[in-house]
């Protein structure tokens, strides 16, 4: 151990000094433009000791004398681990659907909030998880299809007072077209090339949505849009039936949920079925893919559509949600944050992108107590989770049900 | 003669100004093995690719079974009965040996058939059986190549173009490779069009060769012919 650590302190010592020289600008100057070195101290002194506390823990473990403290800690673990696995997975898929049917019961209206965020990035990952994870097409402009979802139920809404359940279909086939016009020319595209494309494309959409006053509104937005509506049985004189509007945090808890789950369970079919797997094919290579009779333009197109199919879906409840819909909604950076999901998850899983979705929403609201460092310490976690798991949270498994079914 | 399954007539293709195949006729006869040698560059692999229909045809005719196929898609190609095993085998890495069979025989539906095309690839293949849950990355080359010809073998085809099946194989492995070329001509009856640059080896399990220089058909003949051919012997068997 002590000659591990003559080998590691040297560049240790090093980065910690590099670090102080980088948080002292950073950190130590105020708004009056006065520069003080206190409070850079105190974060890099915890830094500091953290990180060392943490390099000691490794070395110790490296060198073998945790083995006492762990090995029986191993043991526990394993005996869990294999009482785990013994109960099926439709018991746990069971219990966590039970779960987020009890939500809202025990948690207030910020949790069921962020919760309600979580459900809409799990529908718009999934989505992007096709395109990209699927098709291995990388799209940057994956947002413009939500906008395209969240506009059209605000259109229909403010102007023929169409109903959210009506627009919910509606909004979802636009987004589709919308997914085939970008599809349709980029298709011969691969890569880079691509990834530039789709990114203009979703800047147009957003440009469009800001400037297009006439339709949109433009930058101020479309206001008064109806939360989603049920009709109920009213008693008062005689039967009769009214609109109730479900404008109640956790009835949009509910909506979402059941729109992820619909999402969940096509995306899952999808996956695994003939389509799913000519996708993955032409992730791999698309001229062998092509040899082997798929069709890959068709099919790139479907990835599109599919793919937008879901953002229009989320797009238009967050509109309910909302009840306004303004372009700012709609920017690069969103769909940046959608990819990082995909991506940190585990590209092509769907439990990563579940997991993805649900840490990059979670983590910022709990970093909150981090105050001005939040951002800072939430991309520093993105690094070092990407550093530790290359392939994601969850890797996509191989070899699973598919490998299974084939064989005699 | 019999008709000729595959040929072409004067094909003439270009990758952006520069012309890889200045005119090449070649017929391919039902039930035999046809090699296609020749140096780097002399648009062997372009030969099969315009057949194949990835690199467009400027001139010129390609028919298949009587009929030209030049405005057919790729895509459309396997369930016609052609299939390629392509240059540098191209297994789809990510999946499963399963998996990538099966998407030999992606066109196909009946499920009972699939099943049975796999146990006989599998017959052919021992390993691919031992390794079918294995990404097809992991495997070793030879393994990679035996997965890609098991692959073509899928789609139940009448015609198998293959690239260069001998690419950065041991040589051992080349003569395990080409004799199972063979055996498969043989037993399964397939009609194989080779495009080799180990011309020794392709001519010996050849019955048929064709000479391409430069885009051009320079020699064509009965392959133990060509082996025995003194300028042949000079250009491409190193003598």
């Amino acid at each position: 151990m002590i000659q591990e650590f003559k080998q590691v302190w040297k560049p240790y010592a090093v980065a910690l000094l590099w670090l102080l020289g980088l948080l002292w600008p950073l950190l130590g100057i105020h708004k009056d433009g006065t520069l003080s070195f206190n409070e850079t101290f105190t974060v890099w002194i915890y830094i500091a000791a953290g990180s060392a506390f943490c390099l000691f823990l490794y070395l110790l473990n490296q060198s073998g004398t945790l083995k006492a403290v762990s090995s029986p800690l191993a043991g526990v673990r394993q005996t869990a681990g294999k009482a785990t696995a013994k109960v099926p997975v439709w018991i746990w898929l069971g219990l966590l659907l039970v779960f987020a049917l009890c939500y809202p019961i025990f948690t207030g209206r910020y949790a069921q909030d962020v919760a309600t965020n979580v459900l809409i990035y799990i529908c718009l990952g999934l989505g992007l998880n096709i395109v990209i994870g699927l098709a291995g097409m990388l799209d940057l402009g994956y947002i413009a299809f939500y906008g395209v979802g969240a506009y059209t139920y605000a259109l229909l809404n403010l102007n023929y007072g169409i109903g959210f359940w009506t627009s919910l279909p509606a909004a979802a086939t636009l987004a589709c077209i919308a997914g085939c016009i970008i599809g349709y020319p980029t298709l011969r595209m691969r890569g880079d090339y691509l990834a530039i494309v789709t990114l203009g494309f979703g800047e147009i959409v957003r440009i469009l949505l800001n400037n297009w006053m006439e339709l949109t509104n433009g930058p101020n937005g479309l206001l008064g849009v109806k939360a989603p509506r049920i009709l109920i049985p009213a008693m008062e004189n005689g039967l009769s039936f009214e609109f109730f509007y479900l404008k109640k945090l956790h009835f949009l808890y509910y909506i979402a949920l059941a729109l992820a789950i619909v999402t969940i369970i096509s995306v899952r079919h999808l996956n695994f079925s003939r389509i799913g797997r000519a996708w993955e094919s032409i992730r791999e290579d698309e001229t062998a893919a092509e040899l082997m009779g798929v069709n890959t333009f068709m099919l790139k197109l479907l990835a599109y559509a599919m793919g937008a199919l879901f953002a229009g879906l989320a797009g238009a409840f967050f509109c309910a949600r909302m009840r306004f819909v303004s372009p700012e909604s709609f920017t690069f950076l969103e769909s940046a944050m959608v990819l990082s999901m995909v991506v940190l998850g585990g590209m092509g899983s769907i439990p990563g992108v579940i997991l993805g979705a649900a840490a990059l929403i979670v983590l910022p609201e709990v970093f909150r107590e981090f105050e001005t460092y939040r951002m800072l310490v939430f991309g520093m976690s993105m690094v070092i989770m990407m550093v530790f798991r290359p392939a994601g949270l969850i890797p996509a498994k191989r070899m699973g049900k598919r490998g299974e079914e084939g064989d005699g | 003669m019999a008709e000729p399954i595959l040929e072409l007539k004067d094909v003439q293709s270009s990758y952006g100004n520069i012309k890889a195949l200045k005119g090449v006729s070649l017929r391919v006869f039902p039930g035999e093995i046809v090699a296609i040698i020749g140096a780097n560059g002399a648009g062997k692999s372009t030969t099969l690719m315009a057949i194949c229909g990835i690199v467009p045809v400027e001139k010129g005719d390609i028919r298949y079974r009587g009929e030209s196929i030049l405005g057919v898609t790729p895509e459309k190609l396997p369930v016609m009965g052609l299939s390629q095993v392509p240059e540098g085998r191209r297994i789809f890495p990510r999946l499963t040996v399963l998996e990538n069979l099966e998407l030999g025989a992606f066109y196909r539906k009946d499920r009972a058939g699939i099943q049975e095309d796999l146990e006989r690839a599998f017959s052919w293949f021992p390993v691919l059986k031992e390794r079918r849950r294995q990404e097809g990355g992991t495997l070793s080359g030879g393994e990679q190549q035996m997965l890609a010809i098991a692959r073509a073998l899928m789609s139940r085809p009448k015609v198998m173009l293959m690239d260069e099946p001998s690419l950065g194989l041991a040589p051992l492995l080349v003569q395990k490779i080409f004799d199972i070329i063979r055996d498969i001509n043989q037993q399964e009856g397939t009609t194989i069009l080779l495009v080799e640059q180990n011309a020794n080896l392709a001519l010996q399990a050849a019955e048929r060769g064709y000479v391409l220089e430069t885009g051009i058909v320079k020699m064509e003949d009965r392959a133990a012919d060509l082996l025995t051919n003194p300028e042949i012997r000079k250009a491409y068997l190193g003598e």
